[in-house]
């Protein structure tokens, strides 16, 4: 079973991405389960969602301690949320980010990380504001390449069945996340 | 076809499917996507109803009444507050032999306020005479609110599907839907006989009564409650033949040769079969039950599997002030009658309230405590409090 844990503020879309998520590891013919760990619904406030992948149905309902990777759509969370606690040693961190990896040395020390600029990328397909951008399809472009839990053909298949808004957007925005990720690297 | 859904809106399809008539919800978190998702689906034609907006969930279950009254196939759904604010007319419903369907996603009393999950909401409801449906899993949600409805209408009696909040109303997974004609014959449209508001045929129901006949009335609710156990089973039966899925009132997994069994209701049971799974591997000689009805509820079955085990750990999401955890008290009862060597020793837990997460360590931690102690320390113990 492959755990991921999803780290983002309220607007970002953080809940919507691992339903997506879920819509397409189950398009690739595998099981799946996402789930909003909700505080209050609001906009700013942070946000943890989550996402199991299994081959055989997934019985565990409970919030993931353990995750296997993370995925952060704003790394200014970390300042009020331990994002590391729990990261599994060889796990990857996937950073909604202009930043190169190399310059989260501090935060994420032993870790490996990949950073995209899912931001500026929703704001070039006019997903949410320049302000507030919905940076969720995005990010999920760089899971796929990164993460390889789900193939390119069924993350577009699921953003075209869960988002009903922008949809053409949305799928060129995680297109264009897929194609401009970073590497990993281990700091 | 299969599709990854919410549990809530599993519920929404289990009611579309049944081709429900009349809906009257008021919205409320966590339930409000369930209420959300089938005005969708009228509004997409994909089922046939009324839909009654209404300014409280109290109104909300009277006109259910109403519209069951008249004949139609009522629905609603809430959760916390709003159940809370429907108890009276949850009675009524009963009293009024009214087979309303109602979607409770458990959600912890305020104060202080919360929208998490615990069965508090609809354990209080324990005596409005309505049968309990507890769910493990998506599919189980959608499965159960297409029973409900035949259940609660073969016996004119309400029914609650109940599930955990989040933990099943916002947690999305992949559920087969079943086929709208093999459910339509599965269940075919709500026959009211000659007992409803027929405006061609006026009459009334349920004025006063003296108490000469009163009693009689909550003899025939007990006696059909009764009844309700053997029509469950048949309506599992008939389901399983029909979409192939099996559900049962109790439930045991590996507790045959175990020398302790973890009761537990909702996701607690989903989560529990992983933990069986892993402490098995282990060598430990543990089970788990799983209850699936409150009410009726299954005393015969429970004491027929529970009989001659040495220690039962029950989990209750639950609690009565001044007493203990509902199972827990509801199985003392039932195990009572058996003879002092059949008679298991009762390790009652309270844990996961307001949506506490009862994990894996958590359920592992239950057994180690159940198995260690000879006796149990007190009636009920808490799980994971930081006692100030």
């Amino acid at each position: 079973m492959i755990e991921i844990r999803f780290h983002g503020r309220g607007g970002q879309g953080a809940v919507v991405a691992t339903k997506i998520l879920a819509t397409s590891v189950f398009l690739d013919g595998r099981y799946s389960q996402s789930f909003p760990a909700f505080g209050v619904e609001r906009r700013g406030a942070p946000v943890t969602a989550f996402l199991r992948v299994d081959e055989k149905p997934i019985r565990i309902r409970t919030e993931i301690y353990e995750p296997d990777h993370l995925v952060v759509l704003d790394p200014l969370l970390v300042e009020q949320v331990p994002l590391a606690n729990g990261l599994k040693k060889d796990g990857i961190i996937i950073i909604n980010s202009n930043k190169k990896p190399v310059e989260f040395s501090d935060m994420f020390k032993g870790f490996r990380v990949a950073t995209v600029p899912a931001g500026k990328i929703a704001v070039k397909y006019h997903l949410g504001s320049p302000q507030s951008p919905i940076v969720n399809t995005a990010i999920l472009g760089a899971v796929a390449k990164v993460l390889g839990v789900v193939t390119p053909e069924s993350l577009i298949e699921g953003i075209k069945t869960d988002v009903p808004a922008y949809t053409e957007n949305n799928a060129a925005a995680a297109q264009e996340a897929y194609e401009t990720v970073s590497n990993v690297v281990q700091l | 076809m299969r599709k990854v859904l919410t549990g809530n809106v599993a519920v929404a399809y289990g009611a579309m499917l049944s081709d429900v008539q009349v809906v009257a919800a008021y919205p409320i978190t966590p339930q409000t996507t369930i209420i959300e998702e089938l005005a969708t689906m009228q509004a997409d034609g994909l089922v046939d109803m009324d839909y009654i907006r209404v300014e409280s969930e109290h109104s909300a279950m009277a006109a259910c009444i109403g519209a069951s009254m008249g004949g139609a196939r009522a629905f609603t759904a809430t959760c916390g507050q709003g159940l809370f604010l429907m108890h009276e007319m949850l009675h009524y419903a009963t009293g009024a032999r009214t087979p309303v369907v109602l979607a409770n996603v458990n959600r912890a009393a305020a104060a202080p306020w919360t929208i998490w999950s615990d069965q508090t909401d609809s354990v209080s409801q324990r005596e409005t005479g309505w049968i309990q449906l507890y769910c493990e899993g998506n599919q189980e949600v959608l499965d159960t609110t297409i029973m409900a409805f035949k259940i609660a209408e073969s016996l004119r009696l309400p029914a609650m599907v109940v599930l955990d909040a989040f933990f099943l109303s916002h947690t999305s997974e992949p559920i087969d839907i079943p086929d709208r004609e093999q459910v339509r014959d599965f269940l075919p449209p709500f026959d009211p006989g000659d007992l409803w508001l027929d405006p061609n045929n006026p009459r009334t129901f349920g004025g006063i009564t003296m108490n000469d006949a009163y009693m009689e009335f909550r003899w025939q609710i007990q006696r059909d409650m009764e009844k309700a156990k053997a029509v469950i089973t048949e309506v599992h039966e008939e389901f399983a033949r029909v979409f192939g899925r099996k559900y049962h009132q109790v439930e045991a997994y590996q507790a045959e040769d175990a020398d302790v069994v973890i009761v537990v209701s909702g996701t607690v049971a989903s989560t529990s079969r992983d933990a069986i799974d892993l402490l098995r591997e282990k060598g430990q000689q543990v089970g788990m039950v799983k209850l699936k009805t409150l009410r009726p509820f299954p005393r015969e079955e429970i004491i027929e599997t529970l009989k001659g085990k040495k220690k039962v750990a029950i989990i209750d999401r639950n609690f009565s002030p001044g007493a203990t955890g509902i199972w827990a008290q509801e199985i003392r009862n039932a195990l009572y009658e058996l003879p002092e060597g059949d008679r298991p020793l009762i390790y009652g837990y309270i844990a996961g309230l307001g949506g506490r997460d009862i994990s894996v360590k958590v359920i592992e931690s239950i057994y180690q405590k159940t198995l260690k102690d000879n006796r149990p320390d007190d009636v009920d113990m808490w799980i994971g409090v930081n006692y100030v």
